[in-house]
């Protein structure tokens, strides 16, 4: 029997050295990233770095872990995917203070979800990569390459935009801090979203042209009313644990498919009949004209349904085009309807160019305020008041287009009242085919 | 000898039958924000995936719900994303990310009327050259497009598999009316289909492009040991390079694995009977006049064939110039201002190529192409 001794990683580095600028912040940043993943023991297989764009987008490549090295600003976006893929990963997102701008609402929506990635922020205040500009960190009156004169923008305060919107722990510092690695690991450590804001110095740049300092950058930081130290420490439950314990209850149990439908009538039509219902949108047209169309199938028609309507959801039109049809038939725009209902003001004033173009075997069914509408086709006037129980808005639509099938009879009226029957509102809509049935015969 | 046995019929739009085929295809993964007329996807895909195992997001925006499409996919999930124009302007940079790092997603655009926020619920097929060229570099894309919604389910599924087979993003390109559309359909009309297969290898090199056109299988974190994804330009490790040589190499073989293997994508309905002097090449929302059409042309005693374009990119050329083979007059239309015709006319050579075109958010009609056609 042979014993296995298991040592623990001693270091998540690659042997190559980093490429960043002497006096450069990111290294020793880095070092104490690698320091908290040995402190963790954790398994490089089951870490994964996401980098974002910038100095700090170079990071990734000097860990032994899985990398994601995507686009700029986005990083936290792939850690969401991956980590909710796979809640047992490790996700740690790099980015810089760049990233925080054009990233911005991911890093806050990330929070609010309380998404379990930890995201250390080499936060230097300016772009280095691209040439020294501004970003959103920047002091106010930070010199930089876009702002000669002095930044006139407040600087983000990326801790407080984060805790105040659910992070479960967040932490403000600088690369010079001595315990970094104890606060990386706890981040780490805590199962929701954790952020990091470590201020560096950017030798290149922010430094030069600011007469940054170590001291100046740690006074800078209080005196700005940017307390370093932990800010927010909060247990609360991380969003993939969450997610599959508010599912577990329904997982495993996909939804059946339905079965098809019952055909249980005959149908007399013997070639493709178009019916139009022009309406108020919220007058339940589309589930009137649905119900029509339920009851073709299940006399052995086709049907199909476009609808039309406004962005607005009960405010508008409503216009729904339907087709029945003793065969399948392609999806095809109604130009002249054979039937057509014409219910209300705003259904009106849609009508215009199926009225038009109808002929004179073509019917149309409405309103009495549209007595006179202008058409070749032969118009019926149906007064809803002669309904034996005033009839609901939201029935109207189904009645007329009850009354048109009684009138032209495309399928049996009963088909009509079991489609009805079999759905949802079962009560309501078999008085609607009822009410229109009888009105038809009035 | 035809037995009628009692037709067996649904009625469902086309967004539904997108939803059944990404989950028979082992969809596990879906993220998208809210925007008419692709909202139909979302909200059942955040009732559904739940039920078989799979997670669905409401992403911050657009950008965020194809990213976490692609880390999704990186973590080992099959995924699926759905938008429309507006959406898929903002899908733009992370469309380059899955070419570059070669993960396999489908992206579904439900074409509404551009440009901008144009038409919410007003259809039109003004996308059709935006997939393709929709992001920086020019590489290849696939893009399917169902005309109906038996295809809506059959063409969902084969973009999984083109997406695995390829590993790259495929683009269902769909429209208003064929997702919000009801219809009833012969429940027999749907193809069997088995869960789409993924090889994941658990060691060694994320990349590989020797031969050229060969497709490497994928990593996955978490499975077998660390690797690296990168969108930058990248050798077989995932390591950051500017090698001549290696971008080469890289960048060719993103173009050889789809180029090279076009008959593996090419889709496409011919419905000829006998020499015809006219084709109407048709894809989309729009093929269903256009089928009417040919079936009222043939009625009035006109030659014609009916082509139906269901991968509209790579260009089905093999297909196309077998179809107007010994043809005089090509009839395209389209809800653009004629956009896929320039590359039919690339192809017809010095045929007749007439467009037929509505960019008024109204569907062309029959007699619209009946009328071209003549």
């Amino acid at each position: 029997m042979s014993t296995i001794t298991i040592t623990p990683v001693a270091t998540f580095r690659t042997d190559d050295p980093y490429p960043f600028c002497p006096g450069c912040g990111h290294g020793p940043v880095l070092d104490r990233v690698n320091e908290a993943m040995v402190k963790l023991d954790l398994d490089p297989a089951k870490v994964v770095i996401v980098s974002d764009i910038g100095c700090s987008g170079l990071s990734d490549q000097y860990f032994v872990t899985s990398a994601f090295h995507g686009l700029h600003g986005r990083s936290v976006t792939y850690a969401t995917g991956i980590k909710l893929a796979n809640p047992d990963l490790e996700v740690v997102v790099i980015m810089g203070d760049g990233g925080t701008g054009i990233g911005g609402t991911h890093l806050l929506s990330a929070a609010r979800r309380n998404i379990g990635v930890t995201v250390i922020v080499m936060n230097n205040l300016n772009f280095g990569m691209t040439g020294g500009q501004h970003s959103t960190t920047t002091p106010e009156g930070g010199v930089t390459s876009t702002t000669p004169l002095g930044n006139l923008e407040h600087p983000l305060d990326i801790c407080a935009t984060v805790g105040v919107n659910g992070a479960a722990y967040v932490y403000r510092g600088s690369s010079f801090d001595h315990d970094l690695a104890d606060r990386i690991a706890e981040g780490m450590r805590r199962p929701g979203f954790a952020l990091l804001d470590i201020w560096d110095l950017c030798t290149a740049y922010y430094v030069r042209s600011n007469k940054f300092t170590r001291a100046g950058m740690e006074d800078s930081m209080r005196s700005w009313g940017l307390e370093p130290g932990l800010l927010y420490d909060r247990q609360t439950a991380e969003y993939a644990t969450a997610y599959r314990r508010i599912h577990a209850d329904i997982a495993g149990k996909p939804t059946p498919r339905p079965r098809p439908i019952d055909i249980t009538h005959e149908a007399a039509l013997d070639e493709p009949m178009a019916l139009v219902v022009a309406g108020s949108a919220g007058g339940k047209i589309r589930s009137a004209a649905k119900i029509v169309a339920l009851g073709g199938i299940r006399a052995g028609l086709w049907a199909a349904q476009r609808d039309d309507y406004p962005v607005t959801v009960k405010a508008g039109h409503s216009v729904t085009e339907l087709w029945l049809a003793p065969h399948e038939m392609p999806m095809a725009a109604v130009v002249a309807p054979d039937v057509m209902a014409v219910i209300s003001a705003d259904g009106y004033a849609k009508a215009g160019p199926y009225l038009a173009a109808m002929g004179p075997d073509a019917l149309v069914l409405t309103i009495p305020d549209f007595a006179d509408l202008d058409t070749k086709a032969q118009v019926r006037v149906i007064d809803p008041k002669a309904a034996p129980k005033r009839i609901p808005k939201t029935s109207l639509g189904l009645v007329y287009l009850s009354a048109a099938i009684a009138l032209t009879e495309p399928y049996p009226i009963d088909a009509l009242r079991e489609a009805a029957a079999a759905g949802s509102f079962a009560e309501i809509n078999l008085e609607a085919v009822d009410t229109g049935a009888l009105l038809a015969g009035a | 000898m035809t037995t009628t046995a009692a037709p067996r019929r649904e009625y469902i739009d086309g967004a539904t039958a997108i939803v059944r085929g990404a989950i028979d295809a082992g969809c596990t993964f879906f993220a998208g924000y809210p925007i008419t007329p692709a909202s139909g996807i979302l909200m059942a895909m955040m009732r559904e995936l739940p039920k078989v195992g799979g997670v669905a997001m409401q992403g911050e925006d657009e950008i965020a719900s194809i990213g976490m499409c692609i880390g999704a996919v990186m973590g080992g999930a099959k995924a699926l994303t759905a938008t429309s124009g507006p959406g898929i302007s903002l899908y733009s940079e992370n469309i380059g990310l899955a070419v570059m790092g070669e993960v396999p997603l489908v992206i579904v655009d439900v074409q509404r009327l551009g440009p901008a926020t144009g038409g919410a619920t007003t259809v039109a097929q003004g996308d059709v050259q935006f997939v393709r060229w929709g992001t920086a570099g020019g590489y290849p894309m696939i893009v399917l497009a169902p005309s109906n919604t038996p295809e809506s389910y059959e063409l969902t599924v084969k973009a999984f598999e083109l997406s695995e087979r390829f590993r790259c993003p495929v683009i269902l390109l769909t429209d208003k009316e064929l997702a919000m559309t009801l219809s009833a359909v012969d429940v027999d009309a749907y193809p069997d289909v088995e869960p789409v297969a993924r090889t994941i290898k658990d060691a060694g090199l994320p990349y590989s492009w020797v031969p050229a056109d060969a497709v490497e299988p994928m990593r996955a974190y978490g499975a077998g040991d660390a690797f690296r994804f990168t969108g930058s330009t990248h050798d077989e490790g995932g390591y950051i390079t500017k090698l001549p040589a290696k971008v080469g190499a890289l960048n060719e073989h993103l173009v050889a694995k789809i180029e090279d293997h076009r008959d593996e994508i090419e889709m496409v309905d011919v419905d000829a009977d006998g020499p015809a002097d006219t084709v109407v090449v048709s894809y989309g929302v729009t093929a269903g006049a256009a089928r009417a059409a040919v079936r009222e042309l043939r009625a009035k005693g006109t030659a014609v064939t009916g082509v139906v374009v269901k991968s509209l990119w790579p260009i089905p050329e093999t297909s196309l110039s077998a179809a107007f083979d010994g043809a005089a007059r090509i009839v395209v239309p389209e809800l653009n201002v004629g956009l896929y015709r320039r590359e039919i006319e690339r192809i017809a050579a010095d045929r007749d190529v007439v467009g037929v075109n509505r960019i008024d958010g109204k569907l062309i009609t029959v007699a619209e192409i009946v009328e071209a056609a003549r």
